[in-house]
C-alpha cells in the first residue's frame, strides 16, 4: 500500500509574506508537501492548516470576511485537523482587537487583544520599547508541540498588541513584557503561537516540525 | 526574563560578493553572503541585515536571487536595505523573502513614502535606516544631522527629530549610523545613539565603528540601544557571534545565548 504524501496549506489572504512560514516548513518535512493557497478546496484537501498574519487587524480581518475564511477556519477546526495560527493570524482567531479603534475578529477563541501601551514601563519602571520586537522567553506548558524544546527557550516575537485568553485551560505558554501574555494558546486541534516560529531559529523550527507530525490531540 | 538585546551582523553587497570599506572607501572583499549569512545562523546571530550597495540594475537582480538563497536556508529574521525606492522594491525584497526592509534616503527625499509602506506592508517591516553625522562644533550643544548618499550630502535635518517624524510616520524600528564612527573601528557615536534610543517609542539598531565587543556593550548601556550592528568584525573573524554574547552576558546585558 502506498502512503500519499501528506499536505499542510498555508491560507493566503493577501496579508503579507508567506515565503518564510512556508520555506520553513518544506525546511523541517522535506517528505511532505507545502502549498501555499487561497483556495478553500486546496485548504479543506489539506492535513493540516496553517494561518498566518501580518499587519494590521482591521486589513486582515477585512481580507478574512471578503473572502469567507472565518467560516473556512471554523469548518477546517471542526473536521479535527490540526490547525496552527501564527502571529496576527493567532489574534485573528480571538473575539476582539483594540487595534484600529477596535475590531471584532473570528472568535473561535475567547480572549482580547490588547495594546502595550505608548508609556509601557517593567516592573522597574524601566520604558520598554513598542513593538515588542525580538528574543523573548517562552514559558511552556506540556504539549506534544513543545517536545524537543527547552522551558524558556526564546522565540522572536514582532507585535504591539498582546493576547489574553479569558479561558487559563487554553494557555499553552506565557512571556513576559511589562506584563504577562499568551504567547501560546490551544484548544483541542487548534494551536496558536503569538511569536513567528519560521523566524526562531532551532526552537521555532522544532515546534513547526512537531506541528506537521502532530495528531491534533493532546 | 526580559527582552534580549539582539546582536546582528551585517552583510554589505556589492554585485553579489560581501564588502567592507572604511568611511565608504577601500572596499575589501569578505566572500559569499550566502555562505556567510549560514556560518552567522549557525553561530547564534539573533538577525541579519543585507545591505546592497551594488549601483547596477543588473546588480539588482543578483541581489535578489542572493536574498532568496540566504532566506530559504537562514530561518533567523532578514532585514535588506540599499535602493529600496518604491513600494514595487519592497514587494519584491518581501517575495524574495526579506522579513523586514531598510529605506534610508528615499525616505528623506518623500517621507510619505515611509507612511505608504507602513500602511500597505505593515510597520513590523519598515525599518527606516538613518546617517547621521555630528555638526555641533566642540564647546557647542552636541547636534547631529542627517547624510545621504553614503554620508556625502548633508540634509541640514536634525537628526533626533528626524528619528521622532519617522516613527510617528510607521517606522518599526531605526537603523542609526554614524557616519563618523562606521569603517573606523573606534566605537559607536553613544551621543546620538542614546539621544534617539531616549526619544522614539520603537526599536533602535546602533550601527557604524565597532572594532571591539566593548563597543557592543557600550552601545547598549550607554547608547541605551535595543540591537547592536556590526559588520566587519565578525566578517574577518576577529571575534564570532558567541564571543560577543558571551561578552555581553559577562557584563549583565540579557542575550539569547
Amino acid at each position: 500500500m502506498t502512503i500519499g504524501k501528506q499536505t499542510v496549506a498555508v491560507i493566503d489572504y493577501g496579508m503579507g509574506n508567506l515565503h518564510s512560514v512556508a520555506s520553513a516548513l518544506s525546511h523541517v518535512a522535506p517528505e511532505q508537501n507545502v502549498v501555499v493557497t487561497s483556495d478553500p478546496a486546496v485548504v479543506a484537501a489539506a492535513d493540516r492548516v496553517v494561518f498566518p498574519g501580518v499587519g494590521a487587524i482591521r486589513d486582515c480581518m477585512a481580507e478574512i470576511k471578503r473572502l469567507g475564511f472565518d467560516k473556512l477556519l471554523r469548518e477546517q477546526i471542526a473536521t479535527g485537523k490540526p490547525v496552527l495560527g501564527i502571529c496576527v493570524g493567532m489574534q485573528a482567531l480571538m473575539d476582539h482587537s483594540e487595534e484600529n479603534g477596535g475590531v471584532d475578529c473570528i472568535g473561535i477563541l475567547s480572549g482580547k487583544v490588547r495594546f502595550f501601551g505608548e508609556n509601557h514601563t517593567d516592573s522597574t519602571g524601566a520604558h520598554l520599547k513598542v513593538p515588542h520586537m525580538g528574543w523573548n522567553q517562552v514559558h511552556h506548558n506540556d504539549h506534544p508541540l513543545w517536545v524537543g524544546i527547552e522551558q524558556d527557550s526564546r522565540f522572536y516575537f514582532v507585535h504591539s498588541f498582546y493576547i489574553l485568553a479569558d479561558d487559563a485551560s487554553q494557555v499553552a505558554a506565557t512571556c513576559d513584557y511589562g506584563v504577562q501574555f499568551h504567547a501560546a494558546l490551544t484548544r483541542g486541534n487548534l494551536f496558536a503561537v503569538q511569536f513567528h516560529p519560521e523566524k526562531s531559529h532551532t526552537a521555532g523550527l522544532q515546534l513547526l516540525k512537531n506541528f506537521l507530525h502532530w495528531d491534533g490531540r493532546n | 526574563m526580559a527582552l534580549a538585546k539582539r546582536i546582528i551582523p551585517c552583510l554589505d553587497v556589492d554585485n553579489g560578493r560581501v564588502v567592507k570599506g572604511v568611511q565608504f572607501l577601500d572596499i575589501r572583499d569578505a566572500g559569499d553572503p550566502v555562505e556567510i549569512a549560514k556560518r552567522y545562523n549557525q553561530e547564534g546571530a539573533d538577525e541579519i541585515t543585507f545591505l546592497d550597495i551594488t549601483a547596477t540594475h543588473e546588480g539588482r537582480a543578483t541581489t535578489v536571487h542572493t536574498v532568496e538563497k540566504i532566506a530559504s536556508e537562514v530561518f533567523i529574521p532578514l532585514t535588506v536595505g540599499g535602493g529600496i525606492r518604491t513600494v514595487d522594491d519592497i514587494r519584491t525584497m518581501l517575495n524574495a523573502g526579506a522579513d523586514k526592509v531598510g529605506i534610508n534616503s528615499a525616505a528623506v527625499f518623500n517621507p510619505d513614502f515611509v507612511k505608504a509602506a507602513s500602511d500597505r506592508f505593515g510597520a513590523q517591516c519598515i525599518v527606516v535606516a538613518i546617517d547621521a553625522k555630528k555638526v555641533s562644533l566642540a564647546g557647542e550643544a552636541a547636534r547631529w544631522e542627517i547624510f545621504t548618499h553614503g554620508g556625502r550630502k548633508p540634509t541640514g535635518i536634525n537628526a533626533v527629530e528626524w528619528a521622532i517624524k519617522m516613527a510617528e510616520f510607521g517606522a518599526g524600528e531605526i537603523l542609526l549610523t554614524s557616519m563618523d564612527g562606521d569603517g573606523t573601528k573606534k566605537g559607536y557615536d553613544l551621543g546620538v545613539t542614546r539621544a534617539i534610543s531616549d526619544a522614539v517609542p520603537v526599536p533602535v539598531i546602533a550601527s557604524g565603528g565597532v572594532g571591539n565587543l566593548q563597543h557592543l556593550v557600550d552601545g547598549v548601556t550607554e547608547g541605551r540601544a535595543d540591537a547592536v550592528l556590526a559588520a566587519s568584525i565578525f566578517h574577518f573573524r576577529e571575534y564570532t557571534v558567541p564571543q560577543a554574547k558571551e561578552f555581553m552576558r559577562a557584563r549583565g546585558i540579557e542575550v539569547r545565548l
